[in-house]
């Protein structure tokens, strides 16, 4: 399986270093030959507005959205969880997603930077292991819609949603040592979507 | 589950989703708007921007609390504000008004000239300058999450800026070639704490993000910054003080996210009409050069 990172900004080289430690090659995404080249994408933390906007500028958002909505599966944190929100609130006027996930996210709902934390957080993959969840201006998962199963949540707000292709998280697994979520979505979201395509 | 907050992943863990962007000097919320228009990742809340700092001279310090008020209600990118060193409590009043980061700065008027702020003490993260390896770690040692090399602010000139990059980056090359028994003398001599030393000449980098600042003005001085191995970039007075702010400030970050492309930093050079004029470093008499502010 031929995986992903969109590189256009944010915390790529993190997101890189778990999928290597998950036996996958990642390779960076900044054009439509590259995405072209991918079975599945992941989208980093960073800034939203930021990523979308360079995106567009260089011709890869439309690609992105046709290929997340042919099944392609996808997994974002924070910023990526924006990205992959059919709506979101507080957003700049005007801002864009992909979309594919039928949530409803809101940005930064956890407050600034100095409201930011880690914590430790139950995550639904058949494990009872807490798993550390570091948020940093995260947003939250206000509303889900059908098809959406719910994975982890915080002061009852989802922060980890999944549907049959796409992965969202609020928090950043890919700053702790600990790669169990980005296994999971090579394991347990990317590995049947593909399966069920061929 | 408790929470905890302010911890040094989640203060250098903001840092590294910034990289790979620019954040641009505003001074009201006007500005901010088409910074984050045009693409910023984040926004320095300031009431003069260095050149201007640098034309009417005096005192620098904080910017007023209402006007950092009103460019963070404008935008929903972060916004950091900027502390003059050692003014510990400048640094408590912006964290209470909610700043994302705090930019202990040499372009202000230095509060302390033997001691920087203790940045352990706080919950909000900042980024400090640094003009060599020696620098940058004694301000980790201190609590900096993010650095950028310092440059020379407010003058366009790009040149302190490589220099800085270069000295940062060639001692780092340097503490990894090293045995390990040397790194004592090396730790000795960079002035730094021998832990930050030893883990350096292992991982090969800064433990925390390396921005680079101080005279960058075009998108080319931006891509080459990101090929001298800067996580991103800070742009002052570049901006705002050139005759196309908004096309100047969209062109610098597509520069940036493809500094390697050589067509791309091309396409967004064409057109932008009038770079800030800039004064050339060389011409700076020694007491007016901010990266020496610092110690």
């Amino acid at each position: 399986m031929k995986v992903g990172v969109l590189s256009l900004q944010g915390d790529v080289r993190e997101h890189v270093s778990a999928l290597i430690a998950c036996g996958i090659d990642p390779i960076e995404v900044r054009r439509e030959s590259e995405l072209a080249e991918v079975d599945a994408l992941v989208l980093p933390g960073g800034e939203s507005t930021t990523i979308a906007q360079l995106s567009e500028i260089f011709g890869i958002f439309e690609p992105i959205k046709k290929r997340i909505a042919a099944g392609m599966p996808v997994y974002g944190s924070c910023a990526g969880m924006i990205l992959l929100a059919d709506q979101i609130l507080d957003a700049k006027q005007g801002q864009k997603t992909f979309g594919g996930l039928d949530i409803t996210v809101r940005r930064n709902a956890f407050g600034r930077q100095v409201d930011s934390f880690e914590t430790d957080i139950s995550f639904d993959d058949g494990s009872s292991d807490l798993i550390k969840a570091v948020f940093i201006r995260a947003p939250w998962v206000e509303k889900v819609g059908a098809g959406i199963t719910v994975l982890a949540s915080m002061d009852s707000h989802p922060v980890a949603v999944r549907s049959a292709t796409l992965l969202a998280t609020s928090f950043h697994p890919e700053l702790t040592a600990d790669h169990r979520i980005h296994r999971y979505f090579i394991e347990e979201v990317a590995k049947p979507a593909l399966e069920k395509v061929k | 589950m408790s929470e905890v907050k302010g911890t040094g992943r989640v203060k250098r863990g903001m840092a590294e989703m910034l990289k790979g962007g620019v954040i641009m000097d505003v001074v009201n919320a006007e500005q901010a708007k088409i910074a984050e228009d045009a693409g910023a990742v984040a926004v320095m809340a300031l009431e003069r921007v260095p050149a201007d700092i640098r034309a009417q001279g005096g005192v620098a310090r904080m910017s007023d609390p209402d006007m950092i008020e009103k460019i963070q209600a404008s935008v929903s990118i972060p916004v950091m504000a900027k502390a003059r060193i050692g003014h510990f409590v400048e640094a408590k009043v912006l964290q209470s008004l909610g700043v994302d980061y705090i930019d202990e700065s040499e372009v202000l008027t230095p509060a302390d000239y033997e001691n920087h702020i203790d940045k352990w003490d706080f919950t909000v993260p900042f980024v400090c300058g640094a003009t060599n390896l020696g620098e940058a770690l004694r301000r980790i040692n201190e609590g900096a999450a993010m650095i950028r090399s310092k440059g020379e602010a407010g003058t366009g000139d790009v040149s302190n800026a490589m220099q800085h990059m270069r000295k940062i980056g060639g001692e780092i090359r340097r503490l990894s070639s090293m045995r390990e028994d040397e790194l004592y003398v090396a730790a000795k001599e960079l002035q730094a704490p021998y832990e930050l030393v030893k883990e350096v000449a292992q991982s090969g980098k800064l433990p925390v993000v390396l921005f680079t600042a101080g005279g960058i003005a075009t998108p080319a001085d931006a891509a080459l910054m990101m090929a001298m191995g800067a996580d991103g970039v800070f742009i002052g007075s570049g901006i705002f003080k050139s005759g196309n702010p908004a096309q100047r400030a969209a062109a610098c970050v597509k520069a940036t996210t493809f500094w390697q492309d050589a067509k791309v930093v091309a396409d967004a050079s064409r057109g932008l009409g009038e770079a800030m004029v800039g004064i050339n470093v060389a011409d700076l008499p020694a007491p007016h050069r901010l990266a020496d502010r610092g110690w």
